[in-house]
């Protein structure tokens, strides 16, 4: 019999709620049957913890006396730069952003030791970050520049926005080429050295409602160890690729864009990342909770790694120019045994995204809801799905 | 007679640079050495990563000369570390690590680092997106 939201939340309130992890309702599904676990199980919790670039927070820093306008100006914390076309006291820092000063590449490969990534995880750790400022002036924001320590604590919003997160399903990388290659998917050795992939598979949370029917904007989620909700769909969204049998896309697909109280936040969760010879992320942890409704929604989150598949694509050739790779695919649950076969080589995988806190944090939101800390909210608007013709286009170059 | 064999990093002093501590090893002490890594920096001390072996008795005459030299001798487990706090158990280290001494486990999902098997070749170091591996001398 299908439920309501609203009915699984006052299960909630009274303690009854039945929840378990994306990992635990496979082998629920195995042993009692679609049916029974769909009545049975009220949410399935999903999760994820992987470099996210799209990532960032703004920040609303208060006035300063006298008045300082850092809008069109310019803004650092810890050298970092942010983005300052804002009014007077916002900014955004971006997850990717790069002191002036790092050698980036010129010592090849770069180490990019510390960026927007590294700032919001020390700012979530209660560090102070060193602000420095300036403007042009003007007659109602006098001062010219500013330089003062900021803490979390102290600022008026500090809020995480990440435009583009929780990708569903991603390439596996691996490097053709007979020299090194040091990329976003990682270091890849020479020919076939080894093969990079980035996902929780199985409990990745767009796999498990792989045509958004529950997921949706307003869905409120675990974000960096917080809660925050589902702002939008993210940037690069891309539901219309080819789909298996199972609906499970087989390329890099859905995403969205995600919003957050930084201050609840913890730093075990957002991890300032260095990615050698390429540069600074944000290490993104993200739990979605999927409320089964039906026996439909019960039957996607019952998805395995075995049922979900990745291509493999050539970084030193083919995805710097934007060519189709023909080197096949594989499925995680092979991606997960430490080695591949590409081209007839067995081929060492490694992973970028971490299932064992993908793990984590799917345990942990579940026991938020079973303790009451935690409701459901219905989504406010679809994101656009399979059907919807939305799909993801290249650059079109003109003069 | 079963042999002795342990990998051990060595750092000399800049004077002793020019040594030739390894063949002592070999001629004096009959012990058998595997070089895993070697490099001398400028004005400063040279650092070897041998794996020696030999009978014990000879091990430890070989040791105790190098240590006569002024070469100070750690065991080489000792200098890769990976600091917990800071490792994610991502496993994007597993296959640059050229030993197999980082491996995920495939129960909990988490990297395991096995120390005895680490030949201190610090790839991992820079690979690893969080730096929780660190080198120390």
């Amino acid at each position: 019999m299908p439920k309501t939201i609203q009915e699984i939340n006052e299960k909630i309130k009274k303690g009854q709620v039945v929840v378990v992890t994306a990992e635990e309702i496979i082998d629920i599904v195995k042993e009692k049957g679609i049916s029974k676990a769909a009545a049975e199980v009220d949410v399935v919790t999903t999760g994820t913890f992987g470099p996210m670039c799209s990532s960032g927070a703004y920040f609303n820093i208060g006035h300063s006396r006298p008045r300082i306008k850092i809008g069109g100006g310019t803004c650092t914390l810890n050298d970092v730069p942010t983005y300052t076309g804002f009014a007077a006291a916002d900014i955004y820092l971006g997850a990717t952003a790069l002191p002036e000063s790092d050698p980036l590449n010129k010592v090849y490969p770069g180490e990019f030791k510390y960026g927007g990534g590294h700032v919001i995880q020390d700012l979530v750790a209660g560090k102070d970050v060193a602000l420095k400022a300036t403007a042009y002036g003007t007659d109602c924001y006098p001062r010219k520049s500013l330089e003062t320590l900021i803490n979390l604590k102290e600022l008026n919003e500090a809020v995480l926005f990440n435009i583009r997160n929780a990708y569903q399903n991603y390439n596996v990388a691996v490097n053709l080429s007979d020299k090194m290659i040091y990329t976003y998917m990682g270091v890849l050795k020479p020919k076939l050295g080894n093969a990079n992939y980035c996902s929780a598979g199985q409990l990745s949370p767009l796999f498990n409602d792989p045509y958004y029917k529950t997921i949706g904007i307003g869905t409120k989620i675990f974000l960096g160890g917080g809660v925050g909700y589902v702002a939008w769909w993210g940037t690069q969204h891309n539901p219309s690729v080819k789909r298996n049998d199972l609906g499970l896309p087989k390329a890099p697909a859905g995403t969205l864009a995600v919003i957050g109280d930084l201050k609840h936040m913890k730093p075990d969760w957002l991890v300032g990342t260095s990615m050698l010879g390429y540069g600074v992320t944000l290490t993104v942890g993200i739990g979605i909770p999927i409320p089964i409704l039906n026996e439909e929604i019960c039957k996607f989150t019952a998805v395995r790694d075995e049922d979900i598949h990745a291509p493999i694509v050539d970084y030193s050739e083919n995805y710097p120019n934007c060519k189709p790779s023909d080197l096949g695919e594989v499925n995680y649950k092979q991606l997960n045994t430490g080695s591949i076969k590409v081209k007839n080589k067995d081929v060492p995988t490694g992973a970028l995204s971490s299932y064992s806190k993908a793990r984590e944090i799917s345990e942990e939101l579940k026991s938020w809801i079973e303790k009451g800390k935690f409701f459901l909210t219905e989504k406010v608007a679809a994101i656009p799905s399979a059907e919807s013709g939305y799909s993801f286009k290249p650059l079109k170059e003109r003069i | 007679m079963k042999k002795h064999s342990e990998r051990i990093v060595l750092h000399f002093p800049h004077r002793m640079v020019d040594q030739p501590i390894v063949y002592k090893l070999v001629k004096d002490f009959d012990l058998q050495f595997n070089i895993l890594k070697a490099y001398v920096t400028p004005q400063e001390e040279g650092l070897m990563i041998l794996e020696l072996t030999g009978e014990k008795e000879n091990y430890d005459k070989g040791v105790a000369y190098l240590k006569k030299c002024g070469v100070k001798i750690q065991p080489l487990s000792k200098d890769v570390k990976r600091n917990v706090a800071k490792c994610t158990d991502c496993g994007v280290c597993v296959p640059i690590c050229p030993t197999g001494a980082l491996a995920v486990d495939h129960v909990t999902r988490k990297v395991q680092f096995y120390e005895n098997k680490c030949i201190a070749c610090e790839l991992c170091i820079k690979v690893c997106p969080t730096r929780a591996m660190e080198i120390r001398f």
